[in-house]
């Protein structure tokens, strides 16, 4: 029993790091250009087959390295022509475009590479279990850990040190003061977007090595990230952090005891706390409104 | 001002008569009555969506759970408790309207982007329910095994179970009615304050309007008229689906109201019509249908923001 609710709250921590990796560039682009980004779970789709497109040429290493670039360039590109020209309009706008743009994305990489899933071959050495007593700890899965790890703590260090990161937080706050004091305001959020969508990329090349890739595996990605931001609370990035551990672990502690139940469990989360803390755990005062 | 009144008459009249002739027109045209009728249904909910987008200035894109509650909840109805048409339509609006107005004292006070994440959110719990009860919904297969039933009003029979015609009199009768309540409210004072709050919360709230309260009342009575149509959706299909639940049913209507005009009473109908027959088509010749409708979304957002009547309204000012 212990060795399952182990296993289970394993899982429950890598599908959180998942939710977190797609959940802090989602919140990223809310914050900063008021876009609800549908199309993210098509971005990770894209690092995904990105990386299985080249890593035959450049190994996993390589394509773990080019991968999420290359889809952040994608995303640069795609700000660039179709994003940009809604800033300032109703959110409703950029809602229904990137709503129109994912189900291109999933029906586009359906037709280049085939509705079956695609392996990407990791490294041997890190597919091994182990131990044998805990046998669902591979190589893989703490690597992964590992880099999502490394990659939160860069994105905190960037946001915090340097002047991309903190222009990006005060734009957060107050866009229109920024841009009076003479910061580029339309530069600022297609780096932000990049970022974002880098992230993306990156939970892409490491869920095609875990789950291998089906093309409509951003899509069940999405809706788990948008409940770990409304968990945290809108406008915190440390609190979408919390948010997407806390409901990875509590679908992975609800698979044990009540395995049906393991999905609905993260909307009743969110209920939960949207009925004791209106503005989510971490989330500041006037944010939601 | 009088020959604006009697172009919107003449306008209204045009209306209801295409819609009263329909199964005469739509089949020459290649069409069937029966794709009138899931257009007249799917176009009720789109308006119903309209009513609190376009009108409250609200962003649900939740909708399509009250729309497929309203579906479970006839089938429901049919399936279990009452062999009557009428008594369908009234359990699946009740369960569609009393959730949405359940959930809706959760989320008024959020607006915007918020509101429009909260909202999908939500709406999502309602498709897990109906995904995963299968003993109660049939999950994944849907609720199958009910018939809509003839009408008996006493001294005669509609049989509105075989005859395609007949049932598509009924709907619009049942449209008609639903279409009659939007515009009577929209009329009404509070009609007006909710344009106002559209048009500006903050003076609204200074002007001693509770923008809370009536942001609820219009989600709730917007919800009980999607609950009304996804009950006679459930209806034209005999069969309650669960991906009628789903966020993405929730884009479509979305877009139906945007593809037709906002800001226009009549736009959501004409949208749901160009967006049904244009999928129906697409979905027929091509398997790739997803990335055309996805193309759709995207050129309708860049170039008519305004939808088909806002498009045509301004060029002709």
């Amino acid at each position: 029993m212990t060795l399952l609710l182990l296993f289970n709250i394993t899982n429950g921590l890598i599908v959180g790091a998942f939710y977190v990796l797609m959940a802090l560039g989602l919140s990223l682009i809310l914050n900063l250009s008021n876009v609800i980004n549908f199309a993210h779970g098509g971005f990770l789709v894209i690092g995904g087959y990105i990386a299985y497109a080249i890593s035959p040429y450049v190994g996993f290493w390589g394509a773990l390295l080019l991968a999420p670039p290359l889809t952040a360039v994608i995303g640069l590109a795609v700000e660039r022509v179709l994003i940009r020209p809604l800033y300032g309009r109703d959110p409703l706008y950029s809602l229904l475009l990137t709503f129109g743009l994912a189900f291109m994305i999933e029906d586009g990489t359906r037709f280049i590479f085939g509705p079956q899933g695609k392996p990407v071959e990791i490294p041997a050495f890190l597919a091994l279990p182990l131990s044998n007593e805990l046998f669902f700890i591979t190589g893989y899965r703490l690597f992964m850990v590992a880099v999502v790890f490394v990659a939160v703590a860069l994105l905190f260090l960037l946001l915090r040190y340097t002047r991309l990161g903190v222009r990006i937080r005060a734009g957060t706050l107050d866009l229109e003061t920024v841009a009076a004091l003479g910061i580029n305001v339309r530069l600022l959020r297609s780096l932000n977007f990049a970022v974002g969508i880098f992230l993306a990329g990156l939970s892409g090349v490491l869920a095609a090595g875990q789950l291998g890739l089906e093309p409509t595996m951003g899509t069940g990605l999405l809706m788990p990230s948008f409940i770990a931001i409304i968990v945290g609370g809108i406008g915190s990035l440390p609190g979408t952090l919390i948010g997407g551990l806390l409901i990875g672990v509590a679908s992975g502690v609800t698979a044990v005891f009540f395995p049906a139940a393991s999905e609905a469990v993260i909307y009743v989360m969110m209920a939960v706390i949207l009925l004791t803390r209106p503005r989510g755990l971490f989330g500041e005062e006037g944010m939601m409104s | 001002m009088n020959a604006d009144n009697s172009r919107k008459l003449i306008v209204l009249a045009a209306i209801w008569i295409v819609l009263l002739l329909a199964p005469y027109w739509m089949a020459p045209l290649g069409g069937y009555t029966a794709l009138a009728t899931r257009v007249l249904v799917l176009g009720l909910a789109a308006m119903s969506l309209n009513f609190l987008l376009g009108f409250t200035g609200v962003l649900s894109f939740g909708h399509a759970a009250w729309f497929g509650l309203g579906a479970y909840g006839a089938g429901l109805t049919l399936k279990y408790l009452a062999l009557s048409t009428p008594l369908a339509i009234l359990g699946g609006m009740l369960l569609g309207g009393l959730c949405g107005a359940l959930l809706g004292t959760l989320i008024v006070r959020r607006r915007g982007v918020y509101f429009a994440m909260v909202t999908i959110a939500f709406g999502q719990v309602f498709y897990y329910v109906a995904f995963q009860w299968s003993s109660l919904t049939g999950g994944d297969d849907g609720l199958r095994g009910f018939a809509r039933q003839p009408l008996d009003f006493g001294v005669f029979k509609l049989d509105i179970l075989t005859n395609a015609d007949t049932f598509y009199y009924f709907v619009l009768f049942c449209f008609a009615l639903a279409v009659g309540a939007m515009g009577f409210i929209l009329r009404s004072p509070f009609g007006r304050t909710m344009i106002a709050i559209r048009e500006n919360e903050r003076r609204s709230r200074f002007l001693g309007i509770p923008v809370e309260r009536h942001i609820w009342i219009a989600f709730t009575l917007s919800c009980f008229f999607m609950g009304f149509a996804g009950a006679l959706y459930a209806l034209v299909n005999n069969f309650a689906d669960p991906r009628g639940l789903h966020y993405s049913q929730s884009g479509d209507f979305v877009m139906m109201a945007v593809m037709g005009g906002m800001r226009s009473f009549w736009g959501p109908l004409l949208g749901a019509a160009v967006f049904v027959v244009l999928q129906d088509y697409l979905s027929s010749i091509t398997v790739n249908w997803m990335s055309f409708v996805g193309l759709l979304f995207v050129l309708v957002v860049l170039f008519f923001p305004r939808g088909l009547l806002g498009f045509l309204q301004r060029s002709k000012a």
